[in-house]
């Protein structure tokens, strides 16, 4: 008896301990994008105010309405859509292929080109960049799509969670399907594929999320604003301005971030288990 | 007999290649090797055309660039340039021998060390406090991903704003309380102050992640057991949950060691490595001697000396984690 008012005791304290923590955790995570989307509605004497306004007095387009006009927004959006689209799909075949011959063909020297695919996870792109931007360069590929794609298209991350999933698959499906004289080709796509959907899938996300954001490589690559990608041309916002134009600035800001915002909140259970398949793997 | 672990890790070895031939030995059951044995370079074609492509372009846009990249290393060339002059270690002596090179190395040293460090530790607060059973906590999970997905551009030039001096909401706040706000624009130590409390914005979520999935799978009756020996809550955490912890923290550590001397997006959107180069990380300045100054080989020298830290850095953790680690 004792001991269990102690324990109440000590639980209750602790519960709203927790709540004020869990508040104090989304108020520092959200505020500065709720800032953020304001900032894009205000005119310029309700930014530089101080003490600072929160709510804009009116909710006008005039902001994203300059943006647009200022910066092809069109142009960013079709660039990082076609660079996305096709870079992770070609990403994720060439991990889904790389990962079936692994684990499932015969080579004799299989471990060393695992080990291969695997240790590129430790170049980081910027020690590369120099050589790749030369290559590219003498190429004619800069600004062109194949320019801003290729040379980061190659599979890693995906090749080893790929593999990871193929070594778990019930393996009475793949013999039956061996045995049905059905190519590797086929059983990988017929067999494999479907049975691995929800692994794609999350692998896919956490690709597409990060090929969309991809700043550093496009920016060297591409300097006509017409070729430009979201990241990379958000920041012409900036440049363009001798001082900040903070309202602009944010309506841009907007357009970029939102709908990854909304794609993510959709999707957030499959974005979840992309980004987590890494950790739980290794 | 070999197992099929053994089977499978040693694919390569005279033994797994040799195995199907013998009619008493199953085949290893993953790699279908026929029943009747067929030539085995019909496989070997197939794994070419499944694999070679990836192989091939990891060949040509990252091993040969690492190998072009030490070679550039000593020569004094500008990108674009169509003559080099071979400098063999000049550049490497440049660097280490510039004065500016200890600014560098310790900017890079405090924002690795704040990043990865209190990634982990925030990341870790975030992660015990979403694993309560409180209302909202799903949500709440969300949220504090939901910047781990922005872009790093976006996420800097809105902070920008955020740190605004004048007009900025920690002015605002730090005015509540009677303090001036800080000049983050324009004093190197604050703007590296500013850089790191936006990278650890973006990024804490992910690490939250990675260790709520790991403290999902601590064993309940584990703790309950601890709760009925009278353990403190704290206790049970320190001498249960932490060490069962381990293996996950050794990969945050790799991990987030990689992307933090790989952030470049942040800096770029908010500082340009400024004032005073006060937020120029050796990664920065990679960037910024190629492609700024255009010093291609100095800056290949750079990266060489980074590269060469991270691989000693990464190894030593990765035999570490081996160590800890059953597979």
């Amino acid at each position: 008896m004792a001991t269990q008012t102690r324990t109440t005791r000590r639980r209750k304290p602790l519960q709203l301990g927790g709540y004020l923590g869990l508040v104090v955790a989304v108020a520092i995570m959200i505020l500065p994008l709720v800032w953020m989307f304001l900032a894009g509605f205000k005119e310029r004497d309700e930014i530089y105010t101080v003490p600072i306004q929160w709510l804009p007095e009116a909710y006008d387009l005039s902001n994203y309405a300059a943006a647009l006009a200022a910066v092809p927004f069109g142009s960013f959006f079709l660039n990082s859509t076609i660079t996305t689209v096709i870079g992770a799909g070609l990403k994720m075949l060439l991990g889904l292929t790389t990962a079936y011959a692994v684990v499932f063909l015969e080579f004799p020297f299989k471990k060393f080109v695992f080990g291969l695919v695997i240790f590129a996870l430790l170049v980081p792109q910027q020690i590369v960049m120099i050589p790749n931007f030369t290559l590219v360069a003498s190429l004619g590929w800069i600004n062109t799509y194949q320019g801003i794609i290729v040379p980061g298209l190659a599979s890693a991350f995906g090749t080893f969670l790929f593999r990871q999933h193929f070594l778990t698959l019930p393996i009475s499906i793949l013999e039956a399907a061996a045995l049905d004289g059905a190519s590797h080709w086929t059983r990988l796509w017929r067999f494999i594929v479907p049975i691995s959907a929800p692994t794609i899938a999350a692998v896919a996300l956490v690709s597409i999320v990060s090929e969309w954001n991809e700043y550093l490589w496009p920016l060297l690559v591409v300097d006509r604003s017409d070729m430009m990608t979201l990241p990379v041309g958000l920041m012409l916002l900036q440049n363009n301005d001798g001082v900040t134009n903070w309202g602009v600035l944010m309506a841009g800001t907007v357009l970029v971030t939102v709908p990854v915002l909304i794609a993510f909140f959709a999707l957030q259970k499959k974005i979840i288990a992309g980004l987590t398949a890494g950790g739980v793997t290794g | 007999m070999p197992t099929i672990e053994d089977l499978q890790r040693d694919t390569d070895s005279a033994v797994a290649v040799a195995a199907p031939t013998s009619v008493a030995t199953p085949a290893p059951p993953r790699t279908f090797t026929p029943r009747k044995k067929k030539k085995p370079w019909k496989s070997w074609l197939l794994f070419l055309l499944f694999a070679g492509p990836n192989v091939a372009l990891l060949v040509v846009f990252t091993y040969k660039p690492l190998l072009q990249s030490l070679y550039y290393s000593t020569l004094q060339w500008n990108l674009g340039s169509a003559s080099a002059i071979p400098v063999g270690l000049g550049n490497y002596v440049a660097w280490f021998t510039d004065p500016g090179t200890s600014r560098v190395v310790t900017v890079t040293l405090i924002f690795t060390v704040a990043t990865v460090g209190g990634g982990m530790v925030i990341g870790l607060l975030f992660a015990v406090l979403l694993n309560r059973k409180l209302h909202g906590r799903g949500a709440a999970r969300t949220i504090v991903v939901a910047p781990y997905v922005l872009s790093g551009v976006a996420v800097g030039l809105l902070w920008l704003f955020v740190f605004d001096p004048n007009f900025g909401i920690t002015a605002a706040l730090l005015d509540a309380i009677g303090v001036a706000s800080p000049p983050w624009y324009n004093d190197p130590h604050w703007a590296l102050v500013m850089v790191i409390i936006v990278y650890l914005w973006k990024n804490v979520g992910y690490v939250a992640l990675i260790y709520l999935a790991a403290l999902q799978s601590v064993p309940r009756d584990l703790l309950e057991a601890a709760s009925l020996d009278g353990a403190s809550p704290v206790r049970a955490f320190r001498n249960i949950v932490l060490p069962l912890l381990g293996p996950t923290t050794f990969f945050l550590s790799i991990t987030t060691l990689l992307s933090s001397l790989q952030s470049f997006d942040i800096i770029q959107a908010m500082t340009r490595g400024g004032p005073l180069e006060g937020t120029t990380t050796m990664m920065y300045q990679i960037y910024q001697e190629g492609f700024q100054a255009g010093r291609a080989g100095y800056s290949s020298a750079v990266a060489t000396i980074l590269f060469a830290v991270l691989l000693v850095v990464t190894l030593i953790q990765m035999k570490y984690v081996e160590k800890r680690v059953h597979y």
